[in-house]
């Protein structure tokens, strides 16, 4: 396929609040996503998010300019508790969202025998890494998009562009996180607040910093320490997954999961594309408007670059990374894994 | 892989550290009983002018924070109660009781309660610290984030007489910190 | 053990850790002959590079434990993502004469509309999932470890009229998370394609500790488990009150016999299930015991018997 042949990629980005949502769309979103406050969705946290009345008022903002907006409604009912996502999803359809992002088979089973019409996307909290997996989702309940897990190589991408009826979804910058999305219970394990079930991953009720004399952090998470850094030494996320802790095989302290990174997949935005990627979704709900407005405006214009022809000058993102890094993760090369 | 800090970031790099001073300097000359007037009249206008920053801390509006800028003489406590807002300074060596605390330099600080840098970034380069109550330090950046336009010029509409001098200081702070980074 | 109810059934989870072949044929000889479980899961559930080493003793075992009265099992991968990991799904669900357990939703693919069991890598948190699965012809559901026993009596209560059994893990490390990165391999400096199968060294898992020297995570390959072993034995009369009719074993390289038995002689009420814990406490495993998710409470911890709030059935 020749540069000529790129379809124009739809520029999916993140709002934890009506101001966020502004912001992106200002700097040149195509869509937005965005939650409730409470556990039907995945970013959960304290004083995020929207309520009902937010919610219409921000469609009338994002439509009113051309863009979408999408409601994550991407976490795990636990048995008794279904009333919330199913009053979640009929919110959608109310407000006239564009589209619901799923991850539960019971909500996506709901959300499409209740509402035929209503557009379907596959959170990748659903953690469909295959074809056939893909394949399910779409035949069983309608899904028009998946999210692809962070996972996969480009190459990958591509050929599983190939073998599924919907369109693709995929991840070119934020929080990496190291675990499959929607299949992790480490947040559960060490505090008893629940990622799948509550939306929360590391809670920050449950976050400890405790900086000594020296300038040394030490974040624990619950009762367990996380990671410690010298004064000098730029920090994280205080997830489990980005800890540092040592082995049999390596008695020094290590990253035995991940280093804190950001991922940036700028570079790779013209193959992307080339994979067959209908939208690029950029993380971080929970990060500033300051965030979302300079990570937006600088992937809107490297899209729009690329889509012309030209070679796409990516601005330096770096600042906004976690420990000050940058990866292309899984994306680029196997050997990641 | 590189374990260390590649350069050390703030809010006014390569800006003239001179004129970036200027706020902070008058701020540490400014005895505490002229400031706290002033305090007292930005809490209950932030209070009347933000409700929804309000709403947005649900269970956190009785917490005490402590507002540490690491280059001034004082400190600050808010309590952000919409119906009895409380922003009071202290000096710097009494003893302060807080739940949740932040500390930073006084331009970091101000630019991120302005929203035009973010929280995440400085906590990563160490630039910004958090004590005790996490989630309700969490809870005031998100309200603070969701604020319209400018929270600052909120704040400096607070000083009446004063707005205006206020203001222009403040704006020149930032056109030197825009430009310097990304956000 | 609550009166008029059917029997609960012990089952064995598929072994998570890449044990030597011959150390995992007779393991499954030594559960053929004695141990008292009903249905075995086997398969390769976590690395699919894992898979061929214990192809050569399928058929023998399948025999044993089909020979012993055993109901066998196929257990599928985890992560299905690779070529390798969907031939993988695809050989095992073409045979149509073969018991699957999907633990992707990659198997449900071939699974669809005939009988099968949804195994606990498959999220299955709430009765609306459930159901949707059972008309896709599920008929056994094992609901994954970190569900809390409120929503677990929810969820039984609410499938009691359909055709569908409940299975909950009550015994060993509790899987937390899957990733791409094999951590076995990260540990000792390469990757996942280059890892020479360091994880077959740690037949219990490698255990992660904390910069402050405590134990807190096992690493398994791609997955993640807890350093604690999970033991619901104390809540065997509980949980088969509520309606789960499955209690499965997760394999470590203890006396499973024992432990079996153990679980066996409190679901038929032969012993006190303080007696059937004093058992599993004199087996002496190498790290303690934990039942926190089952309360609702960090998966970590421990809630003690005197301590226990009433069950919620």
């Amino acid at each position: 396929m020749s540069a000529t042949e790129f379809h124009r990629p739809e520029l999916v980005c993140p709002a934890g609040t009506p101001a966020a949502a502004r912001a992106a769309v200002d700097a040149g979103a195509d869509a937005v996503y965005c939650g409730l406050q409470n556990a039907t969705n995945a970013r959960n946290f304290p004083g995020l998010n929207f309520t009902e009345e937010e919610i219409a008022e921000t469609v009338d903002y994002v439509h009113g300019r051309g863009a979408k907006i999408l409601l994550a409604v991407n976490t795990f009912p636990p048995a008794g508790k279904f009333d919330l996502w199913r009053d979640a999803i009929d919110l959608a359809v109310r407000r006239g969202i564009d589209a619901v992002i799923v991850a539960d088979i019971g909500v996506a089973s709901y959300a499409s025998s209740r509402y035929p019409a209503l557009r379907v996307h596959l959170s990748v909290q659903a953690g469909a890494s295959s074809p056939e997996a893909i394949r399910f989702y779409c035949e069983e309940f309608g899904v028009k998009r998946v999210v692809l897990p962070r996972m996969l190589t480009v190459s990958e991408i591509a050929d599983i562009h190939r073998q599924i009826p919907c369109e693709i979804e995929a991840f070119v910058f934020g929080n990496i996180g190291m675990m499959a999305e929607g299949r992790c219970s480490l947040t559960n394990y060490a505090t008893g607040v629940s990622t799948n079930m509550d939306g929360i991953c590391s809670a920050a009720g449950d976050v400890h910093y405790d900086e000594d004399r020296d300038g040394n952090l030490t974040v624990r998470l619950g009762n367990f320490v996380l990671d410690r850094f010298g004064c000098n030494e730029s920090a994280g996320y205080p997830t489990i997954c980005k800890g540092r802790y040592s082995c049999a095989a390596r008695t020094e302290p290590y990253y035995a999961f991940e280093e804190p990174v950001t991922l940036n997949l700028s570079a790779l935005l013209p193959d992307l594309m080339r994979a067959g990627v209908t939208a690029l979704k950029i993380e971080g709900r929970q990060r500033s408007r300051a965030y979302v407005k300079a990570v937006v405006a600088a992937f809107r214009k490297a899209v729009d670059d690329i889509g012309s022809g030209k070679e796409a000058k990516l601005a330096d993102l770096i600042a906004l990374t976690e420990g000050y890094r940058e990866t292309e993760g899984a994306f680029r090369s196997k050997t990641w894994r | 892989m590189a374990q260390s800090r590649p350069v050390t970031v703030s809010g006014a790099r390569n800006a003239p550290p001179f004129l970036v001073d200027i706020p902070r300097r008058l701020l540490s000359i400014v005895p505490l009983a002229v400031l706290q007037p002033v305090l007292d009249r930005i809490a209950s206008h932030v209070a009347r002018a933000r409700p929804r920053l309000f709403a947005r801390l649900g269970p956190h509006t009785d917490k005490r924070y402590l507002i540490d800028p690491v280059d001034l003489p004082f400190v600050l406590v808010l309590i952000p109660n919409s119906a009895r807002p409380f922003l009071k300074a202290y000096p710097r060596n009494d003893k302060v009781d807080y739940d949740a605390g932040i500390a930073g330099r006084f331009i970091n600080l101000l630019t991120m309660i302005d929203a035009s840098l973010d929280g995440d970034a400085l906590f990563f380069t160490r630039d910004l610290r958090v004590v005790g109550d996490v989630e309700a330090v969490v809870a005031l950046r998100n309200a603070l984030d969701d604020c319209d336009g400018s929270i600052v010029d909120t704040i400096t509409a607070a000083f009446g007489p004063l707005a205006g001098p206020a203001g222009l200081a403040l704006s020149a702070v930032r056109r030197m910190t825009a430009g310097h980074r990304p956000m | 053990m609550a009166i008029g109810q059917e029997k609960v059934e012990l089952t064995l989870g598929p072994v998570l850790f890449n044990w030597q072949p011959e150390r995992w044929r007779d393991f499954y000889y030594r559960i053929a002959d004695e141990a008292p479980v009903g249905t075995v899961y086997l398969g390769e559930a976590i690395c699919s590079k894992r898979g061929p080493f214990f192809d050569a003793h399928y058929d023998t075992v399948v025999e044993r434990l089909s020979g012993a009265g055993k109901t066998v099992a196929f257990s599928t991968l985890s992560e299905v993502m690779l070529r390798l990991d969907r031939q993988m799904i695809e050989r095992v669900c073409a045979s149509p004469e073969l018991l699957v357990e999907a633990n992707d939703v990659s198997a449900l693919f071939y699974l669809r509309g005939r009988p099968h069991h949804i195994g606990p890598f498959l999220n299955v948190y709430n009765e609306q999932a459930a159901l949707a699965l059972v008309r896709r012809g599920a008929r056994n559901i094992c609901l994954p470890t970190e569900m809390p026993a409120a929503a677990v009596h929810e969820l039984c209560a609410a499938v009691r009229p359909h055709m569908v059994t409940v299975e909950t893990q009550v015994f060993g490390r509790m899987s937390l998370a899957l990733s791409a990165r094999c951590y076995h391999a990260r540990a000792h400096g390469r990757t996942k394609d280059s890892c020479q199968f360091v994880c077959e060294n740690d037949p219990d898992g490698l255990d992660l500790k904390a910069l402050d020297g405590r134990s807190f995570l096992t690493i398994n390959g791609i997955q993640t488990l807890s350093y604690d072993y999970l033991n619901l034995i104390r809540q065997v009369p509980d949980l088969c009150a509520m309606g789960v009719s499955r209690l499965r074993l997760s394999p470590h390289t203890c006396d499973m016999v024992a432990v079996a038995s153990a679980f066996r002689d409190v679901a038929d009420g032969r012993i006190a299930p303080e007696e059937g814990g004093q058992r599993l406490d004199a087996l002496k495993l190498p790290a303690p015991f934990s039942n926190g998710f089952y309360f609702g409470k960090p998966g970590h911890s421990l809630v003690k018997p005197e301590s226990a709030p009433a069950p919620t059935a």
